[in-house]
């Protein structure tokens, strides 16, 4: 009945989100898993002109690391240089409609810490150029398929329907990852959901896993023993081998 | 076939792992030394963290070095008693070479420190090896008699508390082997290797061993230090990797048994020869990443702690 104006409040409009699945299980033969996220936005009223765009982010739990810089000194490339990260994360995967800097202002992006280079936190002091740290840990990590930058691949369809398919790759840590939705209107966020995702080694990796640092003087003398009996038993099949 | 490694974290390929396993047991084998300054920096290779990978490769070569040395027993080539000796002193040199490591690390730049050990020792010793076998290799051929056994007569043989070393066919102070064992530890600490390739040419040239037995005695060594490494490692930094480790173990103890017998059919100088071409090569490359500019600048690595 009421025609609510422009200026008033915000748009009422929620996401109702899922995964294809919510924990990973890290088996023997674990050879990366890929996870469909998808959802709808909810509103009481019919969308706005301006278009709706959606980023989908994945973060793996956090790590501190430590960065050097190699340089000559005296003929030989050596560290000169190390910087300490005080929490970069893992895997971090970014998904977005429409290319990045047309969904999100920086603003935006820096309050949400969205972008890759705003989820690494802390770059310690120690060094005149920090920027290069990070960009080196950014350029590592995106080759070897930890941090992506997905531009256009989120499907979104009337403003309502989206989905996206993100691969986490095979070498993954184990914890929880964070996956974030975002709706933005004229680059500035709309709303958000937050969901869990839990990554973790079950049977036999777990098993191992536990022992190595729950029992390690059990681990160790086991891992001894098990490389006494391989050698035995090679040596004890050879000269089977030999002397028929 | 891709395999997940609890440990490490990473997935990799299986055979690749059987494979390289079998390469470095079979010179393990042939030449009674552990692999690890060959197999370490090539698992760094394929992407295993370097922690994970020194820890793990001490197993390996505790499996592959067992392997090479119950091959030898058969034929009679360890000497226990040389071995014993060389063994405790590797004990005590590798508990100093630990300390003397932690102390290098508080200095920082202990990497660059170990990397110019591993070069200068390749090198000088690979080069003296290639040398004195080229040489042995053409004496041999121009006189067509028995190879010329190597006296050392000299103030190694003025030493006291001699003993008798039936296997290796010697009548030698205790000191030189001690002193051998205990240097030989405190490189292998530091250079995080079982040592086989210090060992084998000391054991050739400061005590005069004769090559036959010097390789079984080698892996009776060296089977204690990674022992002991690997322990350590296990129970202070949780970072032996069982799944890495038995794969790569079940092509090192076959690969250790092909190497050995290899070993039998090739002259003593032959072994000598290849031998310090294998080790001339690891000391080149080692010298090259030294010297030529990386494609990447910059490295990764866990945290230090404040």
């Amino acid at each position: 009945m009421l025609i609510a104006p422009q200026a008033a409040a915000a748009q009422q409009e929620s996401i109702v989100a899922g995964l294809s699945q919510n924990t990973v299980s890290i088996t023997a033969n674990f050879n990366g898993s890929e996870i469909l996220i998808f959802g709808a936005v909810q509103r009481d009223a019919p969308a706005p002109e301006e278009p709706l765009e959606v980023i989908v982010t994945i973060e793996g739990p956090d790590q501190a690391l430590t960065v050097r810089r190699l340089d000559r000194n005296y003929g030989i490339w050596m560290n000169v240089e190390a910087v300490e990260v005080d929490a970069a994360p893992t895997f971090y995967a970014v998904a977005t409609t429409a290319p990045f800097d047309q969904v999100i202002t920086s603003t935006e992006d820096l309050r949400y810490r969205i972008s890759i280079p705003r989820a690494i936190r802390a770059v310690g002091t120690g060094s005149d150029r920090p920027g290069d740290f990070t960009d080196a840990v950014i350029r590592i990590r995106t080759d070897a398929g930890l941090y992506q930058m997905l531009e256009n691949s989120v499907n979104l369809r009337s403003e309502t329907l989206f989905d996206t398919s993100i691969a986490l790759p095979a070498n993954l840590v184990e914890g929880d990852y964070l996956a974030r939705i975002f709706l933005t209107r004229g680059r500035e966020v709309v709303t958000s959901f937050e969901t869990e995702i839990e990554v973790a080694k079950v049977g036999l990796e777990r098993l191992i896993y536990n022992l190595a640092h729950d029992r390690p003087l059990v681990y160790g003398l086991l891992s001894l023993f098990i490389a006494i009996v391989a050698g035995w038993s090679a040596s004890a099949v050879f000269r089977y081998i030999r002397s028929n | 076939m891709l395999i997940y490694l609890p440990i490490a974290e990473v997935s990799v390929n299986a055979f690749l792992l059987l494979g390289l396993g079998g390469m470095v047991g079979i010179l393990s084998g042939m030449f009674g030394v552990g692999g690890g300054f060959l197999m370490t920096p090539l698992l760094f290779f394929i992407g295993i963290p370097p922690a994970v990978a020194v820890a793990t490769e001490a197993n390996q070569i505790v499996a592959s070095s067992f392997s090479g040395v119950l091959a030898h027993f058969k034929r009679k080539t360890v000497d226990l008693k040389m071995g014993g000796v060389l063994l405790v002193g590797g004990l005590v040199g590798a508990a100093l070479g630990v300390q003397l490591f932690n102390a290098l690390r508080a200095i920082g730049q202990v990497d660059l420190l170990v990397k110019l050990s591993y070069v200068v020792f390749l090198g000088i010793i690979g080069a003296l090896m290639f040398v004195e076998s080229l040489n042995a290799i053409r004496k041999s051929r121009k006189t067509d008699g028995p190879p010329p056994r190597r006296h050392h007569r000299g103030w190694i043989h003025a030493l006291p508390f001699k003993t008798r070393f039936r296997t290796s066919g010697l009548y030698l102070s205790v000191i030189p082997p001690l002193l051998v064992g205990v240097a030989v530890g405190v490189l292998a600490a530091i250079m995080g290797v079982g040592g086989g390739f210090i060992m084998v040419p000391a054991m050739i040239y400061i005590l005069g061993m004769p090559t036959k037995v010097v390789v079984g005695t080698s892996l009776f060594q060296i089977i204690f230090v990674t022992a002991f490494t690997t322990l350590l490692h296990a129970t202070t930094n949780f970072t032996v990797d069982m799944v890495l480790a038995v794969l790569l173990l079940i092509g090192g103890v076959i690969g250790a048994q092909i190497g050995a017998r290899i070993g039998v059919y090739l002259k003593a100088e032959q072994l000598r020869i290849l031998l310090a071409i294998m080790v001339l090569g690891v000391c080149f490359k080692l010298a090259f990443d030294l010297l030529v500019q990386p494609t990447e600048l910059f490295s990764l690595g866990a945290a230090s702690n404040h």
